[in-house]
C-alpha cells in the first residue's frame, strides 16, 4: 500500500528555495499525523552537499539525483525522475510547491503518474487518513476541498502560507539513478531582471501601485518606500497596460498571485481582478483618495486620503521606526 | 501549419459567484459566459501563426451547449473549424480526465502545435494543458510570453520568479498562454457572419473512447472566509498623522514591519 508524504524540493543557482522548507515542514506535519515517513526528492547539480539540510525542516529521508541536466530546470529532466522514484516507493502524498516550476512540473507528474492533484492549495489536513486540500477557486471567489483518489495525491502548495518549522529530525541521504531519457527541452539562456529587485511572488512585503499614480515616474515614491521596508513593488493591470511598470510586476487574475505578510495598495481601486491576486496577503493596507473604493472592503488599515501626501509620510515614519 | 486551440467557456471575470447550500458548487444562474481569458492569448497567438505561416486553426472545447458560444466567437476571430466535446460525465471532469479527451480528440487530427490557457479562471486548477502534453507524449512550454518558430524549432520565453527563461524544443508541442504573449483580437462583424457557416464537429466520451473517471473530485465547495472589518486611519485627520497611525499599528498591532 502507498506511504509516505514526499516533497519535490525546489532549488535556484545550486541552493534550496524557501518554499522548500515550507513544504518539508508542512510534510512533516502530515507525516506525523499519519505516522508514516517523510521523504524530499531533491534533483539537481552538485547538490550532495546541501541535500540533509531538508532533515532540518522534518524530512526522514531524502533522495538525491545529481545530474547536470536538472541546473536550470527543465520540464523534462525533472518530471522523469520524479516520478521515477515516487513510483519506485509508492508514495501517498506528494507536496510540490505552486510556484512557476512547480506549476509546470506537477501537472505533467499528474499526467506521468494517472493521478489527480489541488493546486495552488492554501491549507491541506489529512481527513479519514487521506489528503484534504483546500484551496482558492473561481479567483478566490469561493474555496474548494479537493479529495484526490489515485496515488500519489498530488497537492501543489501556494508559496508563503505554510509556516516554516523547525525540527529535531536528521534526514538520510541516499542517492537514485533518475534514468533521464531523450530530453526535448532546454533553456537557451536565463534572463534575470535588474539584480536587487525582489520578486512579488517572493515578497514579505509589497507595495503596490495602480492607475492612482498617475504616471510612471511616481513610482519613485513607491520605490522609496520599498527601500525602507525591504519590500516588491508591484502594480495593477492598469497600471502595467499603461506601460508605466512591467508585466512581472501584475497582481491579480491575468498578473501573478501573491502572499505576502503586508500588501499596501496605493491608487489601486480594488476591482474583482485585482483581488483575485492579492486577497490571501495577510494584511492588507489601502491608501485611496475615494472612501468608497471598493479595495477597503478588503482592507485592514484604510487610509482614505492623496497618496502623493500619504505615502512619502510614512516612509518618514516607517524610517523613524526602523532606523 | 495544423494549430490546435483549446478553449474553455467559464464566468465573467466580473462574475457574482454564489456556491449552493449544499455546497456541491456554484449557482450557475445569470452567470454571463465568457472564453477563458488566458484561451484568449492562445487562439490570437494561433491565428498570428497562422497568417505567419499558412494552416489552419482548429478550436476543441469541452462543454454543455453554451460552449457552442465560446467556439463560435473563436470561428469569428478567425479559426476555421471547431470540434466540440458536449458530455454531462466529462463537464463535470477532473483535469486528468478533461484532458484525455482533449488528447483522444486531437489524436485523430492533424497537429504541429497546440494552445491552451495557462489555466481556466474558473477552477484555477493551470493543469490541463501539460496534462495533454503527456498524454499525447510531446513536450510543453508553459506560461508562454514569447513565441517564435522556425521550421520544427520553437523558442519561447516564460517567467519564472525574478527572470525569464529562454526556452528552445520542438514541433509538435503543447504551448499554454499567459498575459504578455500578445493582445487578443476582436470578432468583426464579418467575421462573426462566417463564423456561423464553419464546421464544428460533435464528439461524446464513447465516440473519443474515454472515460470520465475522475482521479480527483471537490469534496465540498465553501465561500472564502470571512475577513474581519478593517480599520479607517483618521489620526488628525492630516495625511502625516494618518501615516504615524499607520506605521505604528504595523509594527505593534500586526507586527509586520
Ligand atoms: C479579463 C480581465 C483580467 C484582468 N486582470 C487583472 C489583473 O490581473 N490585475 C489587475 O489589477 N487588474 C486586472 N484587470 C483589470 C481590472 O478590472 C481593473 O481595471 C484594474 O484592476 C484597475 O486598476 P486600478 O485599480 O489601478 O485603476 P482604477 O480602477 O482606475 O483605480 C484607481 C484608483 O486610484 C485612486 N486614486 C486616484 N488618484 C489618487 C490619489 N492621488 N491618491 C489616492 N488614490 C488615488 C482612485 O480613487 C481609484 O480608486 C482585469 C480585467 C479583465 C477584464
Amino acid at each position: 500500500m502507498a506511504k509516505g508524504v514526499w516533497i519535490v524540493a525546489e532549488l535556484r543557482d545550486g541552493a534550496f528555495r524557501k518554499v522548500t522548507f515550507e513544504l518539508a515542514s508542512t510534510a512533516r506535519k502530515l507525516a506525523d499525523q499519519l505516522g508514516e515517513e517523510a521523504c524530499a526528492v531533491v534533483c539537481g547539480s552538485g547538490v550532495a552537499g546541501i541535500a540533509g539540510e531538508l532533515g532540518k525542516y522534518g524530512i526522514d529521508k531524502v533522495y538525491v539525483a545529481d545530474n547536470a541536466a536538472f541546473e536550470p530546470y527543465t520540464t523534462d529532466a525533472h518530471a522523469a525522475a520524479v516520478a521515477k522514484v515516487v513510483k519506485d516507493n509508492d508514495a501517498s502524498i506528494l507536496l510540490v510547491a505552486a510556484s512557476f516550476q512547480g506549476k509546470d512540473l506537477a501537472p505533467r507528474l499528474v499526467g506521468k503518474l494517472a493521478t489527480g492533484m489541488a493546486s495552488d492549495c492554501t491549507d491541506v489536513k489529512i481527513a479519514d487518513g487521506k489528503l484534504l486540500a483546500v484551496r482558492p477557486m473561481y479567483a478566490g471567489k469561493c474555496f474548494g476541498e479537493i479529495v484526490v483518489s489515485a496515488t500519489p495525491q498530488i497537492a501543489a502548495l501556494r508559496p508563503n502560507v505554510f509556516p516554516i518549522v523547525e525540527s529535531a529530525k536528521a534526514g538520510a541521504v541516499e542517492t537514485f539513478d533518475p534514468g533521464l531519457g531523450d530530453l526535448k527541452t532546454k533553456v537557451l539562456e536565463v534572463q534575470k531582471e535588474e539584480s536587487g529587485k525582489i520578486d512579488v511572488s517572493e515578497a514579505n512585503i509589497i507595495v503596490s501601485g495602480g492607475r492612482g499614480m498617475k504616471g510612471p515616474e511616481n513610482f519613485a515614491i513607491l520605490e522609496e518606500l520599498a527601500a525602507v521596508l525591504g519590500a516588491a513593488v508591484g502594480a495593477s493591470r492598469a497600471a502595467v497596460d499603461a506601460g508605466w511598470r512591467a508585466q512581472s510586476d501584475q497582481v491579480g487574475q491575468t498578473g501573478k498571485v501573491v502572499s505576502p505578510n503586508l500588501y499596501i495598495a496605493c491608487g489601486i481601486s480594488g476591482a474583482i481582478q485585482h483581488l483575485a491576486g492579492m486577497s490571501s496577503s495577510k494584511y492588507i493596507v489601502a491608501v485611496n483618495k475615494d472612501p468608497e473604493a471598493p479595495i477597503f472592503q478588503k482592507a485592514d488599515y484604510g487610509l482614505v486620503d492623496d497618496l502623493f501626501k500619504v505615502v512619502p509620510a510614512l516612509t518618514q515614519e516607517c524610517k523613524k521606526l526602523l532606523g | 501549419m495544423n494549430i490546435i486551440a483549446c478553449v474553455k467557456q467559464v464566468p465573467d471575470t466580473e462574475a457574482q459567484i454564489k456556491v449552493k447550500a449544499d455546497g456541491s458548487g456554484i449557482d450557475e444562474g445569470g452567470i454571463k459566459w465568457v472564453m477563458n481569458p488566458y484561451d484568449e492569448f492562445g487562439v490570437e497567438e494561433a491565428l498570428k501563426l497562422k497568417e505567419k505561416l499558412g494552416g489552419d486553426v482548429t478550436i476543441v472545447s469541452i462543454g454543455p451547449a453554451r460552449a457552442m458560444e465560446t467556439i463560435r466567437t473563436a470561428l469569428a476571430m478567425g479559426a476555421e473549424k471547431g470540434v466540440h466535446i458536449d458530455d454531462p460525465a466529462l463537464n463535470a471532469a477532473d483535469a486528468y480526465a478533461t484532458a484525455a479527451a482533449l488528447a483522444a480528440a486531437i489524436k485523430g487530427l492533424p497537429y504541429d502545435i497546440i494552445f491552451c490557457g495557462q489555466r481556466a479562471i474558473d477552477d484555477d486548477s493551470a493543469q490541463v494543458g501539460a496534462i495533454l502534453a503527456e498524454l499525447l507524449g510531446v513536450p510543453q512550454v508553459t506560461f508562454v510570453t514569447k513565441l517564435e518558430i522556425d521550421g520544427t524549432k520553437v523558442k519561447a520565453v516564460r517567467p519564472i520568479e525574478g527572470a525569464q527563461l529562454v526556452i528552445e524544443t520542438s514541433l509538435p508541442c503543447v504551448i499554454t498562454a499567459t498575459k504578455g504573449l500578445n493582445e487578443p483580437r476582436y470578432a468583426s462583424l464579418p467575421g462573426i457572419m462566417k463564423a456561423k457557416k464553419k464546421p464544428v464537429d460533435a464528439k461524446n466520451a464513447a465516440a473519443l473512447g474515454v472515460s470520465a473517471d475522475a482521479k480527483s473530485k471537490v469534496a465540498k465547495m465553501v465561500p472564502p472566509p470571512a475577513r474581519p472589518p478593517g480599520k479607517i486611519l483618521c489620526a488628525d485627520d492630516t495625511p502625516e498623522g494618518k501615516a504615524a497611525e499607520l506605521a505604528k499599528l504595523l509594527r505593534e498591532e500586526a507586527k509586520v514591519i
